[in-house]
């Protein structure tokens, strides 16, 4: 008997347990995806929704008290068409230079479009990033008039397009090279990959000393240019030049690495072929190699855009957002606007940010990266 | 004739990489050597223009170094354990969700419906309506999460739609697009109301959300490689999931899961925006206490080279140890996304 009873209750329990076991056996695809489900809803989604509604209210101050009032679209309609619209949007200015660039880009891309229609290709994702592109590049053009003002959109803009560009060239210069199998590239590729791993704050605090014309380490160059006592953080562009170079030195190594991998894929007959057959240089990049790098190329743009959209550090710490508002990015003009409890407008402008992005992105995805990848 | 086979660059081309490598390579090394330099210069040094090699034109000194560990030293090491917990934390904790749910979506077949996402997100917005209107939370949330499978039951079963493991996985690496800064106020209140502002919790939370697509897109692609018929004889030998998971495929995976701890742990450790936001003085990290030194006394670039050192050894160490991994990572990340 004594033997018995203990046995009982454990035999139920190794009855429950098989019985849990299977369940968890059958369910087993749900357990496996949903804790990462969950984080994302509860840390991605919901806060998303959260935002939506923070972004309609207003903080107010009454009589050593806050309170929340519901304002609706007060904060939006502030930053796009009143009092903060210079802040995010920047003032434009009118000439007649700026017009002609913008018919100009407009024929070219109406050009484009005719093209692809006839083609059979042309979509209606085509037309859209079309006219996004005219869009921006009207927001961007009428604030380079003289007399005009930048807003973070601009500064944003730039540090994205003019820092992937940059990246991209200089990334795919640098993989050709190393591309090469010389001796001792492998040093090199080490090398160039440092800068990814390195804390932006620490890479912002380094351009801080590397722009000082009087007592950093490039001062003789400055002497020499007859720059020295010019202050690149008190001249607006000189202030987004060097956040623009900071962010470049960090993420060139991406590109780099990226594009390096895609030309070591390439089937070495192929290049070797048109060696043979003479193609120059240039032409052998041009009509073998180029091809071969067209679908990372496209994919690392994207990433990186999106990335760059999202920039903070390097203007924060580099120059805190200055002079004035000039190296604002979208996101520190949101902090900004957090730190002085102004939650509705910060809120309102990250969806106005969430927004820009999700529009770029959905049209390059649409619109650029099937042909691309080949398979329009 | 020509002079030269034409696949076999000249020598002058070889000198021409060569040259154009060692610039760029000092390009990169220059900024760190200099952060190096400075963390062994007296203030005077600093400020009276600029001097580059140790020994030949400045005495080199370890006071910077002695006035970080000695005067700064525990505010240093507080926050140097914050962000080594922090980061080493959020990326075990992505690692391990972002290699279920890849795992998952490399094994199983979902068939999530139309209708039942449509319902959920009816009745979210039903909750935040009511939330708005003044009804305590928790009863807005089980008022809407009752309707919801009411809803789920009857009305959900209509819509036979249904999306696939792509439209998940896509889902997933989407979420990458949202900015930081939209999401990371309504975080704030969160945790605000749960009391865990300024702690280490609601930072390893935090960064394991905003890093988990890049987990699980990179998991993803590795298991997609790893071939499956071991797992299928361990599954007929009667192994369960779980046990083929964690004693068969984990192992075949172990690359992968490097490569994507790397990354991830990186990302965790150089992050600034959500640390801003999110933490004061108790869970403050390296990046924030870097930030705030040059608050106070104007920057002592002394010091600041020093702390800035300290913060970006261990990753450019893991950095130059484990350059194939990371590389991997970013290829994987970048290519087949």
């Amino acid at each position: 008997m004594w033997t018995i009873r203990p046995q009982a209750p454990s035999d139920q329990r190794g009855r429950a347990e098989r019985s849990l076991s299977a369940w968890l056996e059958r369910k087993a695809g749900l357990v496996f995806l949903l804790p990462a489900v969950g984080v994302m809803l509860g840390f991605a989604i919901f806060p998303l929704l959260g935002s939506l509604y923070t972004s309609l209210i207003r903080l107010r101050f009454s009589g050593g008290q806050t309170e929340l009032g519901f304002v609706g679209l007060a904060n939006y309609r502030r930053l796009l068409v009143g009092s903060e619209q210079a802040h995010l949007l920047g003032r434009g200015g009118d000439a007649s230079w700026m017009w002609a660039v913008l018919l100009f880009l407009a024929l070219l891309l109406a050009w484009g479009l005719v093209r692809r229609y006839r083609r059979g290709q042309a979509t209606g994702w085509s037309m859209a990033g079309g006219v996004l592109a005219l869009t921006l590049a009207w927001l961007v053009l009428s604030r380079l008039v003289p007399g005009s003002l930048l807003g973070t959109l601009q500064t944003t803009l730039f540090y994205v397009f003019v820092g992937t560009a940059l990246q991209y060239v200089l990334g795919l210069w640098l993989a050709l090279l190393c591309a090469e199998r010389l001796p001792g590239t492998r040093f090199f590729r080490v090398v160039f990959m440092l800068p990814l791993a390195i804390t932006p704050v620490g890479i912002a605090y380094m351009f801080r000393m590397l722009t000082d014309t009087s007592k950093g380490p490039l001062q003789p160059i400055w002497a020499g240019l007859g720059l020295q006592g010019f202050s690149w953080v008190n001249d607006p562009w000189g202030a987004r030049f060097a956040v623009l170079i900071g962010d470049t030195w960090q993420w060139t190594p991406f590109a780099f690495i990226v594009l390096l991998a895609a030309l070591q894929s390439i089937p070495q007959e192929q290049v070797e072929a048109a060696a043979v057959d003479g193609a120059t240089r240039w032409q052998t990049f041009r009509y073998v190699i180029f091809p071969y790098l067209l679908p990372a190329s496209a994919t690392l743009v994207l990433i990186r855009m999106i990335e760059g959209f999202k920039i903070v550090d390097l203007p924060n710490i580099l120059t805190n957002g200055g002079p004035g508002t000039a190296t604002e990015s979208i996101t520190l003009h949101a902090y900004f606007a957090w730190r002085t409890l102004d939650i509705g407008t910060a809120a309102a402008l990250g969806f106005i940010l969430l927004i820009l992005v999700l529009l770029f992105s959905t049209v390059y995805a649409r619109a650029l990266l099937p042909r691309a990848r080949g398979e329009a | 004739m020509r002079s030269r086979s034409p696949l076999r660059p000249s020598w002058l081309q070889v000198a021409f990489t060569y040259v154009a490598l060692g610039i760029s390579a000092i390009v990169v090394l220059f900024p760190l050597y200099w952060v190096v330099v400075t963390s062994l210069k007296l203030p005077i040094e600093v400020f009276n223009g600029p001097f580059y090699l140790p020994f030949v034109d400045f005495q080199p000194s370890l006071h910077a170094w002695q006035y970080v560990f000695n005067v700064l030293g525990p505010d240093v090491k507080r926050a140097y354990l914050n962000t080594a917990t922090v980061a080493f934390a959020s990326a075990i904790l992505t690692l391990f969700l972002g290699a279920f749910a890849a795992y998952g979506l490399t094994r199983f077949e979902y068939r999530p419906r139309v209708g039942a996402i449509l319902s959920f997100l009816g009745c979210l917005a039903l909750m935040g309506v009511l939330w708005v209107l003044g009804t305590p939370t928790g009863v807005a949330a089980l008022m809407a999460l009752g309707l919801f499978f009411l809803v789920l039951q009857t009305l959900g079963r209509r819509f036979r739609r249904s999306l696939g493991n792509q439209d998940v996985a896509f889902w997933m690496i989407s979420n990458r697009i949202l900015p930081p800064v939209v999401v990371v106020i309504p975080i704030y209140l969160l945790f605000q109301q749960l009391g865990l502002l300024d702690t280490r919790t609601a930072l390893i939370i935090s960064y394991t959300a905003v890093n988990l697509p890049i987990a699980v897109w990179l998991m993803r692609d590795y298991f997609m490689g790893v071939p499956q018929d071991v797992e299928e004889s361990a599954q007929i030998d009667g192994a369960s999931r779980y046990r083929i998971f964690f004693s068969i495929v984990l192992p075949l995976a172990a690359p992968g899961l490097v490569a994507t701890f790397l990354l991830v742990l990186v990302f965790a450790w150089n992050e600034y925006l959500v640390a801003l936001f999110l933490s004061k003085a108790n869970a403050q990290t390296m990046p924030l206490l870097v930030s705030a030194m040059s608050g106070t006394r104007g920057t002592e670039w002394w010091y600041m080279s020093v702390v800035i050192l300290i913060m970006i050894l261990p990753v450019v160490v893991m950095a130059i140890l484990l350059e194939r991994y990371i590389e991997r990572g970013l290829i994987v990340g970048a290519v087949k996304g």
